[in-house]
């Protein structure tokens, strides 16, 4: 009870200090934005209505890997800035409360621009679900929380790094392809109707599972590394 | 104990390279491939370092282990293990390379292309990545933390490396079906089995002596490090 109350004063922190600049939810959504519109201009996807079905749930995913990346880096410098994880190692609360707070954080700002862009990227490409659309349901968490538990704890990992920026995806898109090949297929299979998206779902479950727990038992040691 | 150590480790070097030179010997008399002639031969060298490669990241894992649980207890100790895991991905990245280049160039001659996104050739590229990236947060991370970055780093990998192999053979292939313990057709001629046995043994000691080799120079240069801290 005491873990999870820490848990939500950690996430009510980063809502409160996210909504009063919104920097990282205007930075995710122009970029997103932009790397659809250049995707779209690259592949002309209107006048291949097949072509944008099994590609689109590829390049959905990438925008939102590539935006992710770039917002993960910030989310953890304005701790090192403020002088928290110093605060924290000291702090007799469990460290693998702040990660939680700030991945439910980070999830829940990537589910945001999700859901303003999503209608934006099925008027740009053109799209006609022909698929169970009621999967996108499954499908939309499940990724976003991949991307994000991995995201947020190599940001983590990398913060005292040089060029940190850069090694960020340089660890984490490795580590994530699995996830990513598993989005995709399940993404393709909603879209297009021809395969079923639910070995994707089973995959993208396990690797979740995996993940967060591998994240939550290492992170006091990546906190307190010297 | 020093002396008897040295020994050991030269008389297993020299066998070392007795195997391989029988291997190599073995290797070209053993009868030509009725489909692909010749150029058959470079399984001999690209199956035992692709096996090999699948082998070393467990060393690189039990590495960062034995790293994590003596980081607090014992310095010397855990800069030995932390040598260990270091000596495990460098030789698992040179193992993978040669799979995947030997690869390819069989591949060029017997399949027409150079690459193709089949379920085994990309678990592989997929093992290289991960090493690679590892090596190169060794690299990048701040000095003091390298070890515990990189364990953790390592943990990670290790986790990814069975989602990857199990993911991509649900979803998608042109690599043949696994040759030893597959289905039907599986198995080799049994003309085939010296050759390839004295070389999957030969080139598995050489990547074992190699990594002996590497710890032991990056032992030393992590006992430097500490020296320089005290």
């Amino acid at each position: 009870m005491n873990y999870l109350r820490t848990v939500w004063l950690h996430l009510e922190k980063e809502l409160r200090l996210e909504f009063r600049s919104r920097d990282a939810l205007m930075g995710m959504l122009f970029f997103t934005l932009l790397i659809v519109v250049v995707f779209s201009l690259a592949f002309d996807p209107t006048s291949q209505p097949t072509l944008a079905r099994q590609i689109a749930g590829g390049l959905l995913w990438v925008g939102l890997l590539f935006a992710s990346t770039t917002a993960l880096n910030q989310s953890w410098s304005r701790e090192m800035r403020n002088g928290v994880l110093d605060a924290q190692r000291m702090s007799p609360s469990p460290p693998s409360a702040l990660f939680l707070g700030k991945a439910l954080a980070n999830f829940l700002f990537v589910t945001i621009v999700e859901v303003i862009l999503a209608p934006i990227f099925f008027i740009f490409f053109n799209l006609h679900i022909l698929g169970q659309s009621s999967m996108l349901l499954a499908l939309l968490p499940l990724g976003t929380w991949a991307i994000v538990v991995n995201g947020t704890f190599f940001a983590a990992l990398g913060l005292r790094a040089r060029s940190r920026e850069l090694l960020l995806p340089l660890i984490l898109f490795p580590i994530a392809l699995p996830a990513l090949l598993a989005m995709i297929s399940a993404a393709t299979g909603i879209l297009t109707g021809e395969t079923e998206p639910q070995s994707g779902l089973r995959i993208l479950g396990i690797y979740d599972t995996v993940y967060t727990t591998v994240s939550l038992l290492l992170f006091e040691t990546i906190l307190s590394a010297e | 104990m020093q002396g008897l150590k040295k020994a050991s480790g030269i008389a297993l070097f020299l066998a070392t390279i007795l195997i391989l030179i029988i291997g190599f010997q073995k290797a070209m008399v053993a009868p030509v491939d009725a489909q692909q002639g010749e150029v058959y031969r470079i399984f001999y060298y690209h199956v035992p370092s692709a096996i090999s490669a699948l082998c070393f990241p467990y060393i690189n894992l039990i590495g960062a282990l034995g790293y994590l649980y003596f980081r607090r207890k014992d310095e010397i100790k855990a800069a030995a293990w932390d040598a260990l895991a270091l000596a495990g991905a460098e030789i698992t990245t040179v193992y993978c390379t040669i799979g995947l280049v030997t690869g390819s160039l069989w591949g060029r001659v017997a399949w027409g292309i150079w690459w193709t996104w089949d379920e085994r050739l990309t678990t592989f590229l997929l093992l290289w990545l991960l090493y690679v990236s590892y090596l190169l947060l060794r690299r990048f991370s701040p000095p003091g933390q390298t070890s515990t970055l990189a364990s953790v780093l390592s943990v990670f990998a290790a986790v990814d490396v069975p989602i990857v192999y199990y993911s991509i053979r649900w979803f998608r292939t042109q690599h043949p079906s696994p040759v030893f313990g597959g289905g039907d057709g599986a198995g080799l001629d049994k003309s085939m089995y010296p050759a390839f046995l004295w070389n999957l043994a030969g080139w598995f000691l050489w990547g074992c002596i190699m990594i002996g080799f590497r710890l032991i120079s990056a032992r030393r240069e992590r006992l430097a490090e500490l020296q320089e801290a005290i």
